[in-house]
Order: structure tokens, then sequence, then C-alpha cells
């Protein structure tokens, strides 16, 4: 690119203008952390300016200017905060290296089209960072609670000790409380029974409520899907208190009249409620995908012979399964997740995972929730990459995909 | 399609392991409701356990003391009463035996006696305040503060609150009208006999609410008793008021730089209810777990595990050393003598009376 632009902001000003806002901006959070933000803007301007008016000297030397801004910064975060400060002086150290020659070689321009503007680069990578920096708003109150779920103390405090990496500071006594502690192990089976068996009841249910409202010959459809669809819609607190009557009544009924088992009512009634939650989010996923479903398959499998139901297991339900599944994923997360509803309808043999969770963090902040919330998250993890590899595995069996 | 069988097969073993497991349970069980923490941890050490082992009934803990009131109204509405022992304050356990929700005891044929055959009635004295409350224990609220924050002058006052120029910082208070509005009239000057007759008038309400605006800015509102030991033991409020049992957890079991002024902890009843309602068969194994659970040595063993003291006169001098840290709880309850000294009693009747009023222009002047 050998335009007269060039001339006008060379790659050298281009670079240390660009590496002072960098080092100003990591200043000004370094400064307003420690009482004054324009004295860190300042200083870190000046301080990367410094370092890439030096390196740019020497850049024919990648490797050597690039290690010994790390080696300086990792030093120079060891003398000012000690242990932390390796770490952060290396990532900086590195992050900064690289940035350097970045910027100053023109690599930003590398895997782009070569006619792009200079507003198209720029845009190309503010687009990045932006993304970046939602996917950080999302997923850092999660990570959060990782660290401090090893904590020592039954606080929710990043203690001195945990700061400095001080093995002391850290323990899995959460850990062993949340499976000795009769409570939470209790919850824990409690949400393992009900949100699998509600998963089922609502699959099949709304599986058959979305394929017998996709018939054309049906009436009233639009105002059969919203009834169906309204537990998704009304506010929860109006349906748990709904419920809460309604489900007593059942259950009086199924106690005293039937004679059931008091406990076993209890589960009937929460996986109940629990479905008609699920419910909608089956009907919504399987009804989309009904619509890609093709029917004279239907008739030509009744042409040959097989009755409604083998039509419906051996044609309608393998290639809606994509549907179903996600369906049943949103209805099991929907039931696993729930605590308004089961607070009113269950009883407390009923207790599952988030009631647990919710009247330990209202009674007595403890740490053991952050455990809880660790496994959970990496039980999630495990269960949604799982599905993925299954659903990508049966998509290469039937070569739907070239996998 | 093998994936398909797979699905439904363990969709089918699934609904029928469930039925199998939920039916296997029996009926010799009952839920109990307190408050949760170490509260709850202490009476499944000094009650639950032994009863269970005495008795075989197995005994499930639910945590929602704090919603008692609401919860036990809409059972009774809907006519499906799942509790069967209810830990109350003494104030919600009068509401409720008002509103008819609570059973009525006979402390002389109901409660035990005293070791020494003294009947319950004299042994619990002036603890029993209602027809339906069953004492359990005192407890206070009290304020603790950062022994690293507040330098060489330690506050030995309740007033040390108020007077933001010798310790600046956050100070949490409960967001409710009870215990503020008293502390508030305390430390402008009115004396402690005085304070219900004060805060019975328009001008004493509005003064009490005059001197809690001189700190409104410096003070972190909070609604439960474990909000004050986070804020504590994370330094964010430099005092801050909550239960003394709680306080005593995080200054010696978890040994927090924290330590208690004792000056005017507002001291509080709690106990049991039974919900009325309850089929014969629950109702009579309730009152059993309610004859053995406050019986003298019951009530001494919980002590043992939490700094609250016992209700009943002839516990108090069988309190000994906690469980695991060895140490003599007789200082740490708030009705040790010297802690007693500088007590305040909380008035029932007043706060029975004016508690919806209050509650309402403290809430307006909250949100002012």
């Amino acid at each position: 690119m050998s335009e007269p632009k060039n001339s006008f902001l060379s790659p050298f000003v281009f670079t240390l203008i660009c590496m002072a806002m960098m080092g100003g901006l990591i200043g000004l959070v370094a400064g307003v952390a420690n009482g004054s933000g324009p004295l860190g803007l300042i200083s870190g301007a000046l301080f990367m300016f410094l370092i890439s008016f030096l390196a740019i000297f020497l850049r024919q030397k990648e490797l050597i200017v690039r290690y010994s801004i790390c080696f300086f910064l990792i030093i120079f975060g060891f003398l000012f905060i000690g242990i932390i400060g390796v770490f952060l002086g290396l990532i900086l150290g590195w992050f900064s290296g690289w940035f350097l020659y970045w910027l100053n070689l023109g690599r930003y321009r590398a895997k782009l089209q070569p006619y792009l503007s200079a507003g198209q680069v720029l845009w190309h990578y503010t687009f990045r960072v932006i993304c970046g920096v939602i996917f950080v708003f999302l997923i850092t109150p999660i990570l959060v609670v990782m660290p401090l779920s090893f904590n020592a103390q039954d606080f929710f405090t990043f203690t001195p000790e945990m700061l400095r990496f001080d093995p002391d500071g850290y323990s899995l006594k959460h850990y062993k409380d949340f499976f000795t502690n009769n409570e939470w192990q209790r919850s824990f089976k409690n949400s393992l029974l009900i949100a699998p068996v509600a998963t089922i009841v609502s699959v099949s249910l709304g599986t058959l409520a979305a394929i017998g409202l996709s018939q054309s010959h049906v009436p009233f459809k639009r105002a059969i899907t919203a009834i169906l669809i309204s537990p998704m819609i009304v506010p929860l607190i109006i349906s748990a208190t709904g419920m809460f009557f309604f489900y007593s009544h059942v259950g009086n009924f199924l106690e005293d009249r039937i004679g059931l088992d008091k406990n076993f009512v209890g589960y009937v009634k929460v996986i109940l409620a629990h479905s008609v939650l699920g419910i909608p989010f089956v009907i919504i996923t399987v009804t989309a995908t009904l619509v890609g479903f093709d029917s004279s398959l239907t008739r030509a499998a009744a042409n040959m012979g097989a009755d409604p139901v083998k039509t419906f297991f051996k044609i309608q339900m393998p290639l809606i399964l994509p549907g179903v599944i996600s369906g049943g994923l949103f209805a099991f997360i929907t039931s696993f997740d729930e605590v308004v509803v089961v607070m009113f309808v269950g009883s407390t043999n009923q207790k599952t995972l988030p009631w647990q969770m919710f009247t330990g963090l209202r009674e007595q902040i403890s740490p053991t929730i952050l455990a809880v919330a660790t496994i959970l998250v990496a039980i999630s993890i495990a269960l949604l990459v799982t599905l993925e590899l299954l659903r990508r595995r049966s998509e290469r069996l039937r070569g739907l995909s070239p996998g | 399609m093998n994936f398909t069988k797979t699905i439904m097969t363990t969709a089918s073993a699934a609904l029928i392991s469930s039925a199998a497991f939920a039916g296997s349970h029996m009926s010799m069980e009952m839920t109990i409701v307190s408050w949760g923490g170490a509260y709850s941890a202490s009476q499944l050490k000094a009650y639950h356990e032994p009863y269970s082992a005495k008795t075989g009934v197995t005994i499930l803990n639910d945590d929602s003391s704090s919603t008692a009131v609401a919860q036990l109204r809409a059972m009774n509405e809907a006519n499906n009463i799942t509790w069967d022992v209810v830990d109350v304050e003494a104030a919600p356990a009068m509401q409720l035996c008002d509103e008819g929700l609570a059973l009525e005891i006979d402390p002389d044929t109901m409660l035990a006696p005293a070791p020494d055959g003294t009947p319950a009635s004299e042994d619990f004295g002036d603890m029993l305040v209602s027809e339906c409350f069953i004492p359990q224990i005192v407890y206070s609220t009290t304020f603790g503060y950062r022994t690293d924050l507040v330098g060489d002058n330690p506050p030995d006052s309740v007033c040390a609150v108020f007077d933001t120029k010798t310790y600046p910082g956050k100070r949490s208070l409960f967001s409710v009208p009870i215990n503020q509005m008293e502390w508030a009239l305390l430390c402008d000057g009115v004396a402690k006999s005085d304070i219900y007759d004060v805060l019975a008038t328009e001008e004493g309400q509005d003064r009490a609410l005059a001197k809690l605006d001189t700190i409104k800015g410096d003070v972190i509102w909070v609604s439960s008793g474990s909000d004050t030991p986070q804020l504590l033991a994370d330094g964010e409020v430099i005092m801050g008021a909550t239960y003394n049992g709680r306080l005593f957890s995080l200054i010696e079991e978890q040994k927090q730089p924290v330590a208690m002024i004792w000056d005017g902890q507002v001291m509080d009843l709690d106990g049991w209810i039974i919900p009325a309602g309850l089929s014969p068969e629950r109702q009579a194994r309730a009152l059993d777990y309610i004859m053995f659970a406050t019986d003298t040595q019951r009530l001494a063993d919980q002590a043992k595990y939490i700094s609250y003291g016992p209700a009943r006169a002839s516990s108090a001098p069988l309190v000994g050393k906690h469980a695991d840290l060895g140490i003599d709880m007789a200082p740490h309850m708030p009705t040790a003598p010297e802690n007693l000294s500088r007590a305040f009693l909380m008035n029932y009747d007043f706060w029975a009376d004016y508690r919806d009023d209050l509650d309402a222009k403290f809430q307006a002047w909250l949100a002012k």
C-alpha cells in the first residue's frame, strides 16, 4: 500500500499513538482502582509510548524485543504488586509485544481483502472487539463464582490469601459439604428425579399437541395454540398461585379418596406442574420443525400399509427428532431451574436444588451454593456437548450432512 | 431408529423407577420449619437427631420461617397443611394464634416439667407470651464492628452507630422499623423506660425518623440475618446489626476481626408453634416432639452449638461448653448477667398495635 496517505500517518506515528492509547486505557483502570484515574492515564500512556519508541528502533530482532518487553513487565509487576503482578505482567507483556508488531508491520491487513479501505479495516476489528466485550459481559458473572467456590472461608469474599495464591486460602470444604450434607443431597436427588420425568411428560404431550395442531382440519387452531402456550407468557408467580390452589385440591383428592401415598402424590403434583411449564417450549420447537415436514411421506407410508402409529415412529419421529430434542432440552432446563412453582406446589419432601439454593442464599450466605453452581455449570456443559455430539453422529449416520 | 428406541426405553425406565422411588417413602416422618443456617444446624444436633434416634421418626427440615405467617395462611385456605412444627418469633406466634392458625398449648400438661418437678408454666414463666407459643430461646439483635477499622477507640455504646464523626464508614441496619426506631430514640436522649411512650406519639415517631435521617446516607439496609455478617467479613461496613448468634459464629467460628457491642441489645423470643388443623395422628406426633425438644436438658444442649439463651430457668445452670470450640458458652448468652444489664426489652404489645402503621411510615421514609 504505497498510498500518499502513508506519508501523512506513517506506521511509526500510528503505532506510537495506538500503543499510548492502550497504555493510557490500562493505566486508567489501574489508576481508578488505586484512587487516581488521570495520573494512571498519563503514566500508562507515557510508559507505553516510551517502550514502543525504543522497540521500534530495534524492531528487526522481533523475538528479542518481545521477550524483553515481557521480562521487563514481569519484573515491574512483581516489584509493585507481587505474585499476581507476575501473571499480569506476563499477559500484558505478551499482548503489548504482539500488538506492537501487529500494528507496526501492518499485520492487521494480512488476512483481509486487499481492497478494503482504512475505515472498513477499522470496523472489521471494532466489530470483533464489541463481540468480545459482550461475551465477557455475559460470561464473567459465571466465571467469578468458580474461584470463590474454593474459598476456605464461609463468605463470598476473595480473601487476601486467595489473592496471594496461598494454598491455605483454598479448600474443597464447600464441595465436601454438598456431597455430605443431607439437605443438599436430598434436593439434588429430587431435582434429578423431577426434571427428567417432567421432561418426558412434556415432550410426549407437547409433540402430540404440535402434530395435532399441524393438521389442516383442526378447528380453532390459533385459539388452542394460544392457550397451550400461555404458561410461557403468564408471569410465573401468577401461574404458581393458581397451581398451588388447584394442585392442593387434586392432591387432597388423590390422598383421601384414592388413598395414594402422600409423598408419591407430592411428586406427581410437582411433575405435572413442571410439565405444564415445559410443554410450550416443546410445542414451539416441534411446530417449527413440522413446517419443513413433507406430509406426502405419511401418505406414502399409509399407501404401503403402515398404520398411523407405525408411520409416526418410523417416518415422522426420526425426521422431527432435532426439534423434539431441543424442545426437551428446554423443558428439562425449565424444570431443573424452576424455583417459584415448586415452592408453592411442593412440600419439603419435594425440595429441589434451586429451592435449597434459594433458601440457603436468603438464610445463610454460604459458598456451598457457589460449589453447587460450579458443579451445575459443569453438568450443563457436559450435557450440551453430549447432545450435540449425538446429534452430529446421527446426522452423519443418516447422511444428512457431510460430517 | 435405534436412537428413538433408546430414548423411549430410557423414558419408560425413568417413569417406573420414579414411581417405585416415590412410593417407597413411609409416612413415619414430620416436617419441621426453621430459620436455616447455623440455627437449624443447632436444632438438628440438639433436638432432631436425638428424637429420631429415640422414636425412629424421620425429620425433614424446611428453612421457611421467614415467610411462615403467609405460607400458613395459604396452606390453611387450601386445606393442605404440610408442616408439623414451625419455629417462629414471639410476635408472629401471637398473630398466628389470634387468627386461629396455631394450636393452643396447655404448658402444664403438654410440656415437660423441670427435673425438680417445677411445672413448665413456672419454669418458662414470663416467656409464655401467647397461648400457642412454646418458647425455645432468647436472642438479641445487636451490633458488631470491625476491630481493624475503628482505630484505638472501640465503640462501647449503641449510639456509636449514629456517630459518623468518630466512626466514619457505612453501617448496616435492618430495613424495618422494629429495633431501628427504638435505637434512634435511645440515642436521641430518650430514657429506656420512656421509649415506647414516646414512640406511641406522632412527634415521637417523627423524632426517631429525624434521628435516622442524620445517618441515612451512611446506611446499607439489609433484610436478612446473614447480610450483615457477609458485609462485615467483606469490610464493606464498619458496623452492622444482626442476631447475636450470627455475630458469635462470625467472631468465634470464622475468626473474623469483629467484636460485639452488647449495649442496647434488643431481646426477643423465638419458639415453636404447632399449626392448627393437623390430622389427630400428626398432631399427636408434633406434641410428642415438642414435649421432648423443650425439656430442660434439650434446651441447654442447644446452647452447645449456638449462643442463644435457653428459655427455661432450669436450663441456665446446665449450659456448658461449645461442642467444637470448647469455650464456655455462658458469657456469650444474651441472658448472661453482664450482657443483660444494658439490654433493652422489646414491647410486644406495642408492636402488635403499631406495627402496620409504623411499617408503612418507615417504608415511606426509606423511599424518600
